[in-house]
């Protein structure tokens, strides 16, 4: 494993060549393991050799740990053979459902943050780091809807799931800029207020990751919806907001998510190169660049574990 | 409110159906502008997945027919899981029963060859017999020897239309020949995967039945005996009839990979 974790990118088939061969210090892949839940074949070649040159993420989209239900045996007990096979850096899934009463639905959805909901996330949580027999880091969606029935804050919400779970935390700063927006509105004032207040809640000390990605305006309702569609040039408000982040965290492994749109390999590395240089300067000054998790194995918490384990 | 009951209630509005007992809390939510953001994207997300895995029928049909085709499959047969490279094993069944496509008769044949290569793409790996493995058989050991098709081996027999023609003129557009008239006859094809990408070539009707048997235990003295007959029902059905050349069809396995052997020695076996 490399020493040191700065700014990695979205592993894309289009790029497999590029990515396997590039030397950039520092540099990391995130890939779906959904992309790679396959008995053999090619992607699999491709994802190990590119392990055997660059350190590796899986970021699941769909092990709906918001579900009313725990998570899918067989797919945890693929997702923990992969963890085997390419032992990856960091695991991470999203605060978020998405599998419900045997089918899929391709998107991560809200759901109402109760303390009954807290309960049932935290097991599902529990089982997922049982099953890969290490810790993951759970990532905040961009919200788009008013949703009634929440007893907690989003934040608080996470800070339970780290004190009961030990799991840690991926935080995405372009989900909090697009759902400050959607929420709170388009004034800056307003915008500075949920940011700041989720900033001063949330568990700053637990997190593993950070995302950064490109979003876009609703083509109908303009400014009003902005839509997290990883299909642009981060903003400036990200860039931004993520300075202020690794302020706080220190140099936290950051990744650049582009899933459409894909520009040539050259462009995403120079969008990478000032985040890898800023987390590399904030490595020197400060905090390690690296909040490696427990290695593939070490972990293997009780279910109802509430240290944490980081 | 109970987590199941909001998830209930939520997947119904999703589908965006007439809901008539839908709580006042859902009617709210469907007045904010982003509900449509989670209804569009995960119809979009199913959508693209089945456009990735059926290349061929998109090419075949256009962009706005094969939208229409993806929307009704996907009300009928949503995705399982998250592993939407491998949705869509319904597909082709859902095309031959599909009345627009009733006019394309041959839609759901070449579809099955897409799903062929996802199934062929995304199999287990295993050492491929080699191609020389024919020269170590004897006559004691050629008769009791079983064979099994490799697990990325895809084969599919269609009686109906030359399916392979047409899908190998959407997979391979601009090739030679690619312009000419294509015969309507029956076909079959074989799909392997010897050096990571997916490969194909025709396949004859004895290969297809070899496979088959092959496939369902049989010793190859059995394969043999019912490619044979496969070949000859073939000929008088389609007037053209050829004598089965065992050998040749064995060593165009071979050469493609389509075979592996669980019960040879691993010396006779390449990685």
């Amino acid at each position: 494993m490399a020493a040191h974790l700065t700014a990695g990118l979205g592993l894309k088939a289009e790029h497999y060549a590029d990515a396997h061969d590039c030397a950039e210090a520092g540099l990391w892949w995130e890939v779906h393991p959904e992309n790679y839940l396959a008995d053999g074949g090619p992607r699999l070649a491709w994802l190990e050799a590119i392990r055997a040159r660059h350190p590796v993420s899986l970021h699941g989209v769909s092990l709906s740990l918001a579900a009313d239900a725990p998570p899918d045996v067989d797919h945890l007990a693929g997702l923990a053979a992969l963890v085997r096979r390419i032992e990856p850096a960091l695991v991470s899934e999203h605060l978020a459902w998405s599998q419900w009463r045997g089918i899929y639905q391709p998107d991560l959805l809200p759901f109402p943050r109760t303390q009954e909901a807290l309960l049932r996330v935290a097991d599902n949580i529990a089982r997922t780091q049982e099953a890969l027999g290490r810790c993951i880091a759970i990532e905040n969606p961009s919200h788009y809807l008013q949703l009634p029935g929440h007893e907690l804050s989003e934040p608080d919400f996470f800070q339970e799931l780290v004190r009961r779970t030990g799991c840690q935390m991926l935080l995405d700063v372009n989900n909090v800029y697009v759902s400050a927006r959607n929420l709170c509105g388009t004034s800056p004032e307003a915008v500075e207020r949920y940011v700041a207040e989720y900033l001063s809640c949330y568990p700053l000390h637990a997190v593993a990751e950070i995302h950064v990605a490109g979003h876009h305006a609703d083509p109908v309702h303009g400014e009003a919806l902005l839509i997290d569609s990883h299909d642009a040039p981060v903003s400036n408000a990200v860039w931004t907001l993520w300075q202020r982040v690794i302020a706080l965290t220190g140099a936290v492994p950051t990744l650049i998510e582009r899933d459409a749109e894909l520009p040539p390999f050259s462009v995403l590395l120079e969008e990478r190169a000032p985040a890898h240089a800023a987390l590399q300067g904030a490595a020197a000054t400060g905090r390690a660049a690296t909040r490696q998790p427990e290695a593939a194995g070490v972990f293997a918490p009780d279910i109802h574990q509430t240290e944490p384990c980081n | 409110m109970q987590l199941s009951v909001f998830q209930d209630a939520f997947v119904t509005a999703l589908q965006d159906a007439p809901d008539t007992t839908r709580p006042d809390w859902i009617s709210a939510l469907l007045g904010q502008p982003g509900f449509a953001v989670y209804r569009n994207s995960g119809r979009k997300a199913a959508i693209d997945a089945l456009r990735a895995n059926f290349p061929s029928i998109e090419a075949l049909v256009g962009e706005a027919w094969f939208h229409g085709a993806a929307q009704t499959y996907l009300s009928a047969y949503p995705p399982r899981d998250g592993r939407l490279m491998d949705y869509g094993d319904a597909f082709p069944a859902f095309l031959q029963g599909f009345p627009p496509a009733a006019e394309l008769p041959y839609l759901h044949a070449v579809a099955a060859l897409d799903r062929a290569w996802t199934e062929s793409h995304l199999a287990a790996d295993a050492p491929v017999l080699a191609p020389d493995w024919m020269a170590t058989l004897t006559a004691d050991t050629f008769t009791a020897a079983q064979l099994a098709p490799h697990p990325a081996a895809q084969w599919r027999w269609c009686d109906d239309h030359p399916a392979f023609t047409i899908w190998q003129r959407q997979r391979n557009p601009g090739q030679e020949h690619s312009d000419d008239p294509i015969a309507w006859r029956a076909e079959g094809a074989l799909l392997t995967r010897p050096e990571g990408a997916v490969q194909w070539c025709a396949l004859p009707a004895a290969g297809a039945a070899f496979l088959d048997a092959c496939a369902a235990g049989a010793s190859l003295a059995d394969a043999a005996a019912r490619a044979m007959t496969a070949e000859e029902s073939h000929g008088e059905t389609h007037g053209d009839h050829t004598p089965v050349d065992l050998s040749a069809l064995i060593a165009l396995l071979l050469t493609a990979g389509a075979l592996r052997s669980p019960n040879l020695p691993t010396q006779t076996e390449t990685a």
